[in-house]
């Protein structure tokens, strides 16, 4: 498929495997590792699928992550602009200085110390699944409650309001509907946040905002806006990646019982799987957008200011140059620099605390439930092909 | 061992003005690297010369921002 106008390729979007990446990327992987392609939006731009050069682009000072145009929607307009304290939307010197700020409460340290209170999250919802009886739709009761309320904990975000932070997390997600609907979600995000962080202000406690206001500032540069983008950033991302990831990675292992039959023997395989299937999955599906401030060289290709790249960290992932056998879903493998959490400086803030809930989330459901299994074959699942992180919309399962 | 053999040793360079607090080196090999307070990489004493080890060997290309090298000598 070619654009009428410009003669770039379609950027491949459909996939004849689900577990796999779209068909027809290894191809231009294959033959151009940075190659021009026509997006959703209809606007062209480059698209990069070799690992190294994909690793190349986002470590690259050349490239902002303020683009103009948002390609993987319909209408390409780009809605959202947050400032400090987002992280999304910063380039560097700034971006740094106010990651930093953040960094420091989400340390291999301070996210295992969450184990307890993980395990009990999980260990509730699985009672409750169990008293249920099968069969359940595991995405619904388990893969979105679950990050919903450990995120929510670290924020204290009150109990009432959880379900509606949930709400606003999927609707922002959305690449299958129009700007207004975007913006709609993201000004009731920025009520909900504004509440938030004024009743931190009035009753701190031992959450994220309350550590954020009172932490060493010199810069000054922690005023309510930052503390809203911050959450905002955060609570979104959190909610969404691991739910898709414990939806689609269940899927995953329960469609390959060799693998599954291997964690249940060895449980100290569980790290491993993990990285396997964060590699396997990269479920930022879409890739990650950069802009070039100058005249720049990616993989031996120039890029000119001002154009637009797109880092197809999916495709990344399955480059024989980087894991032998790519296509083989293998938790033995010994873990490799994935870029699931993404590189360079924008890479994932809370990638340790994902690590954790999903290695405590896949090693307590197939403990508690040896016998689960689908209760629909594959084939009939319906997959987040439109939505920024792919997964799946829902996973019927029996015991 | 004189001077020059300690020099030749590979030896790990940690830069924290680029660290991000990814935590990369941390989760490959803890008991190299750690975070301090403010979740930036720290060398744990006794251990610039651990340059060796297998686990040490993956930080240098699992570190998003090319915080930590090996230097060969």
């Amino acid at each position: 498929m070619t654009d009428a106008t410009t003669g770039a390729p379609a950027v491949p979007k459909a996939r004849s495997c689900p577990f796999l990446p779209p068909d027809g990327i290894a191809g231009i992987r294959e033959t151009a590792p940075v190659s021009r392609a026509t997006f959703t939006s209809g606007q062209e731009a480059w698209l990069v699928t070799g690992y190294e050069q994909v690793r190349a682009l986002l470590r690259d000072p050349s490239f902002s992550v303020q683009v103009p145009h948002a390609l993987h929607t319909q209408d390409g307009v780009v809605t959202q602009k947050p400032g400090r304290g987002s992280l999304l939307w910063q380039d560097e010197p700034e971006h740094t200085v106010d990651r930093r700020m953040l960094a420091k409460e989400f340390t291999v340290r301070r996210m295992q110390a969450l184990r307890p209170n993980i395990q009990r999250i999980v260990d509730e919802h699985l009672d409750a699944i169990e008293a249920q009886g099968g069969p359940v739709d595991l995405v619904k009761t388990f893969a979105n409650p679950v990050p919903s309320m450990v995120i929510s904990d670290l924020f204290g975000v009150p109990v009432e309001r959880r379900e509606e932070f949930q709400e606003i997390a999927e609707a922002m997600m959305r690449v299958d509907q129009d700007v207004a609907a975007t913006e709609a979600a993201g000004m009731r995000l920025g009520g909900l946040l504004y509440q938030l962080v004024q009743e931190r202000r009035a009753n701190p406690g031992d959450d994220l905002i309350s550590a954020l206001i009172t932490t060493d500032d010199p810069e000054g540069v922690i005023d309510d806006m930052f503390l809203m983008n911050a959450a905002g950033t955060l609570l979104i991302a959190a909610h969404d990646t691991t739910a898709c990831m414990i939806g689609l990675g269940a899927a995953l292992l329960l469609d390959r019982p060799d693998q599954l039959a291997l964690l249940r023997e060895d449980p100290s395989l569980i790290g491993n799987a993990v990285e396997e299937l964060l590699r396997y999955l990269t479920i930022g599906q879409f890739g990650g957008e950069r802009v070039a401030t100058e005249d720049a060289e990616i993989g031996g290709v120039r890029i000119a200011k001002g154009e637009q790249v797109v880092a197809h960290v999916l495709a990344a992932d399955f480059d024989p140059a980087f894991v032998e056998d790519p296509e083989r879903f293998d938790i033995t493998r010994r873990p490799a620099p994935h870029l699931a959490f993404g590189f360079g400086p924008h890479q994932c803030i809370g990638q340790q605390l994902a690590r954790i809930e999903l290695q405590i989330v896949f090693e307590t459901l197939f403990r508690r439930f040896p016998t689960l299994r689908l209760a629909k074959p594959v084939e009939e699942l319906r997959f987040r092909t439109d939505m920024v992180f792919y997964g799946v919309h829902e996973l019927p399962v029996t015991w | 061992m004189d001077a020059r053999e300690t020099g030749s040793a590979p030896r790990i360079t940690v830069d924290r003005d680029r660290c991000i607090g990814a935590g990369q080196c941390v989760l490959a090999a803890p008991e190299v690297f750690t975070q301090d307070d403010d979740g930036l990489v720290d060398l744990l004493p006794g251990h610039e010369d651990a340059a060796g080890d297998a686990h040490v060997r993956d930080v240098p290309m699992a570190c998003p921002v090319q915080a930590v090298t090996i230097s060969d000598g």
